[in-house]
């Protein structure tokens, strides 16, 4: 089974994401019994996923993140999609959501999900990653566990530091 | 200069140990090419023709003489005995061996230095004025603020993978030194009608292969808002700037897409979000930070030197390399320096391990242990006594770092080209050389007078060819190298690029060809104009026909033209 790192603990991944090719039709498309990370558009064009329980919405770079903003407080779930390591997008829409919509439920990174950037993840406010399948030996992931840390006083505000730098501490004079 | 706490410090160690950690997972396999690359790439090391090239940060060009010194010893102990100081003021090692970057890393952080963020699309080394904090020009020291925005976007969780690199240049001088209007983001220093000090913005500009001068989004940012305005600019570009085609992705292709209104509109709109927010500068940050960057300890002394006066009078060697080299300076009795790089026969900012050691002596001798960058890839000592200048001309003649050229055509700036660089067209250091070659006559260089003559080996740029009053490009036609010309780019507050001549030339013609522009210069100058000056009033026409004569130029295709 797929791991998932949550809240810095290795846990095994209960959810599988539904992929939809590009001719699909969102509406039309069945999401079968499961935890299922839907596409936007499906999310969207079927209303009645939000009710099951055990759908959440996956959002694409090119996704606003605006569109769920009305139903982020009772979202458990939402899940931002890197097709690969180097699309930063993922990182401003889930610094939108945290910040700008006030999402408080779990935020997973889903795609090419690397270790490199488990820091950087974890400062934009996602408090779960998912690296893909079969990415790395359970070993290799225990070990990236240090990765979340690898910049422990960054000089940036973010999500996970609402205060800048300058703000958190007194830094003396040169 | 500013100098790290406990946290600057702590950050570049963590790198070092990320950095090592990340080389030897890809050494043992563990980590593919293709993810390592942008990780190596955000540390400024490529692989280049014959290792990898190792870029290291000079923060807007700011060094002290022991990190120089440090530099040198790079040089000796894992390079070759030399680097290269390029046109964003960094250092660039071409020979170090990737198992040893890590080392490096790791001796650079002991000088308060790193490689971060000096390539990959990310917010990259911000540029500056050579002569900061000196210049009688300069409204307001922009150094402060380029260390601020140094740490705002150093590790930058949001924007470590933006889809094309990012490069912002602070001028906070008259005339802008920075060529912020080629930049990404360009900031002037400025101060409103109640006083207050901000910013003017500009963004969108760039060379590479599709050049474009910048376009002004806002007249004021006052400076508790830069950060979060920056932060505007970048989120509107990471969301939405190009990543689909990797030569539309740099922000100015989206501010054009959108239009300078639209794109303001939309970072205004994302502004409104987090203007005010926790990311205000507060002053007491930017006094912390300004007391880094006060005056030195300057004597009082007679705005003249008698010294320096009489040597002027009597030595002519020494006079010439004065009127070059050497610049006013806002205090009485002091002068800056430029140590030129461009020796005829050497690269164009190349400078040796011994001449790293010269250079870092200088400065704790003349000029209170602090040296600057120049994007022309040169030298200052900007804090030098005029009483002392004479024994610094000697030694640095001694040293091969006084050539009396800066600012004229020898003093040429250019990229590494095909000697170095994989993406090259056309070599670009041996067309400097030839240039030099050919006008080796220092009284007829003198005569000529300012000219800006910058070479790239292709149209990434590099060598700033666009700005350039002449601009050399190199070009490939059927596997050949070839050199295309354009003429009026400048610099400067009217940054402008450079219009092309007509058809490429072979390397054996280009000191013809540069003669040529010379000669029609001086027959058209009017009294005390320069190049560029006749270049705009006559514009390209009278230097076509000379250069083509009758052979109707563009007929033939030019390639990457
Ligand atoms: C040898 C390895 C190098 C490689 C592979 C390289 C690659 C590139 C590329 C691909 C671009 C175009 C980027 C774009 O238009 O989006 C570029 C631009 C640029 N590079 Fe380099 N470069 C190298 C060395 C240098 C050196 C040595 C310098 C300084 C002398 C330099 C300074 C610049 C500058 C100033 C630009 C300006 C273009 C802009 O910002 O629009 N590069 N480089
Ligand atoms: S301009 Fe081209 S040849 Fe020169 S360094 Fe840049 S990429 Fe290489």
């Amino acid at each position: 089974m797929a791991k998932l790192i949550k809240n810095q603990q290795i846990i095994d991944d209960t959810w599988q994401v539904l992929a939809l090719d590009a001719e699909a039709d969102a509406a039309g498309v069945t999401v079968p019994a499961g935890q299922w990370l839907v596409p936007l558009a499906v999310w969207q064009a079927q209303p009645a996923l939000a009710a099951r329980g055990d759908v959440a919405p996956l959002l694409d770079g090119a996704d606003d993140p605006a569109a769920l903003a009305d139903q982020l407080a009772t979202l458990p779930l939402v899940a931002v999609n890197f097709p690969k390591f180097v699309d930063g997008r993922g990182y401003s829409i889930a610094t939108l959501l945290r910040s700008r919509y006030g999402y408080t439920g779990e935020l997973r990174a889903v795609g090419d999900v690397l270790r490199d950037q488990f820091n950087a993840y974890f400062r934009c406010g996602f408090d779960a990653l998912s690296p893909a399948a079969g990415k790395y030996t359970d070993a290799q992931l225990e070990a990236a566990l240090a990765s979340l840390a690898d910049f422990t006083e960054p000089y940036q505000a973010s999500i996970a530091h609402r205060d800048p730098l300058f703000r958190r501490h007194h830094r003396s004079a040169a | 200069m500013y100098r790290y706490d406990a946290y600057d410090q702590k950050l570049v160690d963590e790198r070092v140990a990320q950095f090592t950690n990340q080389t030897e997972r890809y050494l043992a396999g563990e980590l593919s090419e293709d993810e390592y690359r942008p990780l190596r790439l955000q540390n400024g090391v490529y692989i280049q023709k014959h290792a990898p090239m190792l870029r290291i940060a000079v923060p807007y060009g700011n060094l002290r003489a022991d990190q120089v010194r440090k530099l040198a010893h790079i040089a000796r102990t894992y390079d070759k005995g030399y680097g290269h100081f390029s046109t964003r003021q960094n250092m660039q090692f071409n020979w170090p061996r990737l198992e040893t970057i890590p080392t490096i890393l790791g001796e650079l952080a002991t000088v308060q230095m790193h490689a971060i963020q000096t390539s990959g699309n990310c917010i990259r080394n911000v540029t500056s004025d050579p002569f900061a904090g000196v210049a009688a020009d300069e409204r307001v020291d922009p150094r402060p603020w380029c260390e601020i925005l140094r740490q705002w976007s150093t590790f930058h969780p949001e924007f470590a993978f933006l889809p094309r690199k990012f490069k912002i240049a602070v001028n906070g001088a008259a005339d802008d030194r920075a060529v912020i209007r080629a930049h990404d983001i360009g900031l002037e220093l400025v101060t409103n009608a109640a006083g207050e000090l901000g910013f003017r913005v500009f963004v969108g500009g760039g060379l590479g292969r599709t050049p474009i001068i910048g376009q002004e989004i806002s007249t004021f940012v006052a400076w508790p808002h830069l950060l979060t305005y920056c932060e505007a600019i970048l989120r509107v570009y990471n969301r939405f700037g190009r990543r689909d085609n990797m030569y539309k992705a740099r922000i100015k292709i989206l501010v054009k897409a959108l239009g300078a209104e639209a794109f303001r509109d939309q970072v205004e709109a994302e502004w409104a979000h987090l203007k005010d927010g926790p990311a205000t500068l507060t002053q007491a940050e930017v006094d912390r930070i300004a007391a880094c960057f006060v005056d030195p300890d300057y004597a009082a002394l007679p705005a003249t030197d008698a010294g320096y006066t009489a040597a002027l009078a009597e030595n002519k060697p020494f006079a010439a390399w004065a009127k070059r080299n050497v610049r006013a300076h806002k205090q009485p009795g002091f002068a800056s320096v430029v140590l030129s790089l461009k020796k005829t026969g050497i690269a164009p900012g190349d400078i040796t391990d011994g001449q790293l050691d010269t250079v870092a002596d200088f400065a704790d001798r003349f000029s209170f242990g602090e040296v600057r960058v120049t994007h022309e890839q040169n030298v200052v000592l900007a804090d030098v006594r005029q009483s002392d200048l004479f024994a610094l001309w000697q030694a640095a003649r001694d040293a091969g770092l006084a050539t009396p050229n800066i600012g004229l055509l020898t003093d040429i700036v250019c990229c590494p080209g095909g000697d170095f660089c994989n993406l090259a067209n056309a070599k670009s250091i041996p067309i400097a050389e030839s240039v030099q070659r050919r006008f080796d006559d220092l009284d007829y260089l003198h005569d000529i007078g300012e000219l800006e003559l910058n070479i790239s080996g292709c149209m990434n740029a590099c060598g700033h060819h666009h700005v350039g009053h002449i601009g050399i490009l190199g070009v490939d036609k059927n596997n050949e190298e070839w050199y295309q010309i354009t003429i009026g780019g400048r610099q400067g507050n009217d940054a402008s690029l450079g219009k092309v001549i007509g058809p490429s030339f072979a390397a054996a013609d280009v000191p013809d060809v540069i003669e040529t522009l010379i000669n029609t210069y001086i027959a058209h100058r009017h009294e005390d104009e320069l190049f560029i000056d006749t270049v705009h009033r006559i514009g390209v026409e009278p230097f076509k026909q000379a250069v083509y004569g009758d052979k109707t130029p563009a007929q033939r295709k030019v390639a990457n033209g």
